[in-house]
């Protein structure tokens, strides 16, 4: 594991250099976007696969971070750093919100009541003429103060949220919080019987997913320079779940591998056809029915 | 307010609400008796409406294009559970979402390969795209009347299939408890494969007559698939009778919603003010209505699972 | 190695004479391929093809390469199409670009990468005031224009009042703005609904129980078709007069709703009879290769190759001379609708015509040209732009 790793590590630390050298650019984008999906479906992985939470509304706190950038930038607020903390703030709001109500429920009425509450937040943040509405709105980069946020800077920035991010999670699932969040995935009559607060735990996962995405959102608003409304849209929730299965829920690199091969197969199938997306499809589906596990869980089962 | 506008919106609420009642029969059956999320509904919704611009073009005559439109996506739908939906009735919610959503995609792509991305031109039979009086200065599309008619015919019939055949019995029976319904001898395989059939069947009458007020087009079956949802959230899972109730509110709400918000914020705002907050506010009320009942009541309005 | 060398020195060849070839042009065509508004995009871009193809594939003497891109209407996937063919292709123009919306989501990011963008259709307000790009040119019009000129022969008939209906995103604020400035009756109602919307039976009714004088509505695309069915199916066509800019009452939308179609009024700067050698070729090779009468879109797909031929000519190929090719594409060009200028801003300086759709006597149904509503008109907005 440890071998493999550094690899990745080095190869992403090395490659815009290169890059820039060969006039890939084009790829350096392409691994800015795969590392910032990456850590928006890690933290949907948190509460899918750890907390068995299936929340069919993660675009809305990934959506909101986008627009924050964009409507702070608007405003004249230009610090990357209180835009972060207002995306980051706002998504962990609106998760305990969101949250507090929804985990209320159960199994397919929680699915659809997320799925309710994200449509809102879609509906209502659209309704907002000037902040663009259904058209999107220009989100300029913001300033850091240390550094100028230029495309590699971007690079590098994702890189190091998403190892920061990751390694957060890797403490976090392997805390005696993380096992008791699977504990209750497992069995939550158990876990209550046992007199863990379930309702707390499954808060505070929600409310740190949340958060995560909303991270997310903002870092994929300076990659694009712009929030769109499709950030917010159900599709956006759907692509982030495919991402997680595709990878392996409940698998800590699920969320990662999901996202990146999903990004990867797109751009391919993408060059080859204009019908990638029955691509995309039939690869999915033969995933659900032959590896329920996702490609973590197909990596794994080799000695 | 004059009455006229009230009553003409109150038809046209009506009207979506009885076509998306068509589409939510199928998918609360289906997910009342098999427990399974099934979000390729919207595309048989889809391929129904594609067989019937197809089959009104090739036959030029409207009612035995619906006719075999219907039993073509009976079909679809049936060769569809016996491939791949039969496999994911012993999985999980997660899987069974995704295994559907990469049929959207599919379903999509192949839709495009066969018909073209340009959306396909199906219009309302010659006798019926005129107006009909109702009342002296109350004139209605003689169209939008027929649809009200065949919903209201499709949801009788629909009705006494369920409450009054044998066929109906088991379903009910599935419905409130599977396990229970198996050990007594009910033919659980055959019995969803039809009911998949059935499902789609009514899902291609619901494309087949908003084909020619909307668009026959890629990816129209996405949008109505949530609504289609929401409807049986908010009617319970599983009950035709709560499908209905929720698809006709559900319908008069989003109407309602986007007739009259508009005009009662413009009493109070600029136009374009109202034109914004207008549309959002109507299309929010959908939800707030499915949070509202899933708060009070969590298993829907009319649950039948017991 | 005999065989060996000859092959290097063969390879050696074949690569130089692959250096010695005249550079080629890369345009980046993205438009709307699918969907709803698909009917726009094609048109532009079955006549920019033609265009090229009459041209000999090539565009001011270099030879030409297409690159093509379906934006599904969404800003989201124009950013990621344009966003390959800035970085990636390295595209020198970019063109294609139906909605307004979409052309505001991406027109930044290809004006910061200085590469030129003619637009055959989009002519969103923005670009032709305080944010006008001198990498902006549109051969079009500015979005408001068509919508002017309707207004001025809403005006001339005198109606005391007018419903004016039109989807919500810039181009539809655009096209109610543009109407309003030149009617000068009561406004009874401004109703904007969402984009993409094809059920407009809630508007239908509250048309009916306004009771206007005269309706004018800004529907592109199958949103058009939709509306004037239905409006028909109502039974209001009959009753009140409806008024349309030419882009809801061109050949696609005519196509699509057939008969309830004859005696509506429209306006357009371009149309079929325009008596100019250019539009008579395009017309008569359009309907050659297609098979179908074009619309004003082909035209504008059309008069868009046209207008980079004429501008890549002037600077000898040379297309690093970003400033000259600026200026030739400014003074003008031989378009389907004459002799054209630009003003500044990039926008064309143009007539504006009255169309009325009838039936012809073998029973195709067509729109004539029945009369001129502006003449060398300009956009509202370059006074606020800066550049000169």
């Amino acid at each position: 594991m440890r071998w493999p790793l550094l690899l990745l590590v080095l190869f992403l630390l090395a490659f815009p250099p290169i890059a820039s050298a060969t006039g890939l650019e084009f790829y350096q984008g392409l691994l800015t976007k795969i590392m910032i999906l990456a850590l928006a479906a890690s933290s949907l992985n948190l509460i899918l696969g750890y907390g068995g939470m299936v929340s069919f509304g993660h675009a809305a706190y990934f959506g909101l971070g986008a627009y924050a950038v964009a409507i702070l930038m608007r405003e004249g607020i230009s610090s990357g750093w209180v835009i972060w903390g207002v995306a980051v703030g706002l998504s962990a709001l609106l998760a305990l919100l969101i949250g507090a109500i929804c985990l209320r429920t159960r199994g397919v009425y929680f699915i659809m009541i997320t799925l309710a509450f994200a449509q809102m937040i879609y509906y209502l943040v659209v309704s907002f003429k000037q902040y663009g509405g259904e058209d999107g709105l220009r989100a300029r980069r913001p300033e850091f103060g240390l550094f100028e946020l230029t495309d590699t800077a971007l690079y590098y920035l994702s890189l190091a949220v998403l190892a920061g991010a990751l390694y957060l999670l890797h403490r976090l699932v392997h805390s005696r919080f993380g096992r008791v969040l699977q504990a209750i995935r497992e069995n939550e009559s158990r876990a209550l019987a046992l007199g863990y607060p379930v309702f707390h735990f499954q808060l505070v996962a929600f409310v740190l997913s949340g958060a995560l995405a909303g991270l997310a959102g903002a870092l994929m608003a300076h990659y694009t320079q712009y929030a769109s409304p499709n950030l917010l849209a159900w599709q956006q929730s759907g692509h982030l779940m495919m991402m997680v299965i595709l990878g392996g829920v409940g698998q800590f690199w699920g969320g990662v591998l999901g996202a990146a091969t999903l990004s990867i197969v797109e751009e391919v199938l993408q060059d080859l056809t204009i019908h990638w997306q029955l691509g995309v499809g039939l690869i999915l589906l033969f995933i659900v029915l032959f590896a329920p596990k996702g490609l973590a869980g197909l990596l794994r089962r080799r000695p | 307010m004059p009455p006229s506008l009230l009553i003409e919106q109150l038809l046209n609420g009506l009207q979506f609400g009885l076509m998306l009642f068509l589409l939510a029969a199928g998918l609360t059956l289906v997910f009342g008796i098999m427990d399974m999320i099934n979000l390729a509904h919207g595309s048989l919704y889809m391929i129904g409406a594609y067989l019937t611009a197809t089959f009104v073009g090739l036959l030029g005559n409207f009612w035995l294009a619906v006719l075999l439109a219907v039993l073509g996506t009976a079909l679809v739908g049936m060769l569809l559970e016996l491939s791949v939906l039969r496999q994911l009735y012993r999985r999980d919610h997660l899987s069974q979402v995704l295994a559907t959503f990469a049929l959207i995609l599919i379903i999509n792509e192949v839709v495009r390969i066969i018909w073209g991305s340009q959306p396909l031109l199906l219009s309302a039979p010659e006798g019926l795209s005129g107006p009909v009086e109702l009342l002296p200065g109350l004139s209605y599309s003689a169209y939008r009347l027929t649809i009200i008619g065949v919903g209201l015919l499709v949801a009788a019939l629909l009705f006494w299939l369920v409450n009054r055949t044998r066929v109906g019995m088991w379903l009910r029976a599935g419905a409130s408890n599977r396990e229970m319904a198996q050990a007594m001898g009910v033919p659980i395989r055959p019995l969803f494969t039809l009911l998949f059939g059935v499902g789609a069947g009514l899902c291609a009458v619901a494309g087949a007559f908003l084909g020619p007020i909307l668009a026959v087009q890629i990816g129209m079956g996405e949008g109505i698939l949530i609504l289609a949802f929401v409807v049986i959230v908010i009617g319970g899972i599983g009950s035709i009778k709560g499908a209905l109730v929720g698809a006709l509110l559900v319908g008069t709400v989003d109407t309602a919603g986007r007739a009259f918000l508009p005009l009662l914020l413009s009493q109070v705002a600029s136009p374009e003010v109202a034109a914004n907050l207008g549309p959002a506010l109507a299309s929010i009320l959908i939800y707030l209505l499915m949070a509202a009942v899933l708060f009070f009541r969590p298993q829907g309005l009319f649950p039948a699972r017991t | 190695m005999k065989k060996a060398i000859w092959l290097l020195v063969l390879l050696a060849l074949g690569f130089s004479a692959s250096l010695a070839q005249t550079r080629t042009v890369k345009v980046g065509f993205v438009s709307t391929l699918s969907g709803g508004g698909a009917a726009l995009g094609i048109d532009v871009r079955d006549g920019f093809n033609l265009a090229i193809r009459l041209l000999g594939n090539q565009l001011g003497g270099l030879p030409v390469e297409v690159l093509v891109a379906d934006d599904q209407q969404n800003p989201d996937v124009a950013r990621q199409a344009v966003d390959r063919m800035l970085k990636r292709d390295r595209v020198d123009f970019m063109t294609g670009i139906i909605f307004s919306n979409v052309l505001l989501a991406v027109g930044e990011a290809i004006f910061e990468e200085k590469v030129f963008y003619i637009s055959p259709n989009a002519g969103p307000s923005e670009y032709a005031g305080e944010q006008c790009s001198p990498y902006f040119i549109n051969v079009a019009w500015q979005n408001d224009n068509l919508h002017e000129a309707m207004g001025q022969y809403v005006q001339t008939r005198r109606f005391e009042n007018a419903f004016l209906l039109a989807p919500n995103y810039p181009a539809g604020r655009d096209a109610l703005t543009g109407f309003k400035r030149f009617f000068k009756g009561k406004v009874v109602a401004e109703v904007y609904h969402r984009l993409g919307q094809l059920d407009f039976s809630a508007e239908i009714a509250q048309i009916r129980a306004v009771r206007p004088k005269a309706v004018y509505a800004f529907e592109p695309g199958a949103m058009g078709v939709n509306f004037i069915k239905q409006y028909a199916e109502a039974g209001l066509l009959r009753e009140i007069p409806l008024f349309l800019p030419g882009f809801s009452a061109d050949a696609d939308v005519i196509r699509a709703v057939g008969r309830a179609m004859v005696g509506i009024y429209n306006s357009s700067q371009w149309a079929l009879e325009l008596n100019n050698p250019v539009n008579q070729r395009f017309v008569e090779e359009f309907r050659k290769a297609y098979g179908r009468i074009p619309t004003l879109y082909a035209s504008q797909g059309y008069d868009a190759a046209l207008l980079l031929d004429t501008a890549i000519k002037a600077v000898g190929g040379d297309l690093s001379k970003k400033d000259e090719l600026r200026k030739a594409m400014l003074a003008g060009f031989n378009s389907t609708r004459g002799f054209i200028r630009f003003s500044p801003n990039g926008y064309p300086i143009q007539n504006y015509y009255l169309r009325q759709v009838i039936q012809q006597p073998g029973g195709e149904i067509v729109n004539r040209l029945v009369g001129t509503i502006f003449t060398n008109h300009r956009d509202a907005y370059v006074d606020r732009c800066k550049l000169r």
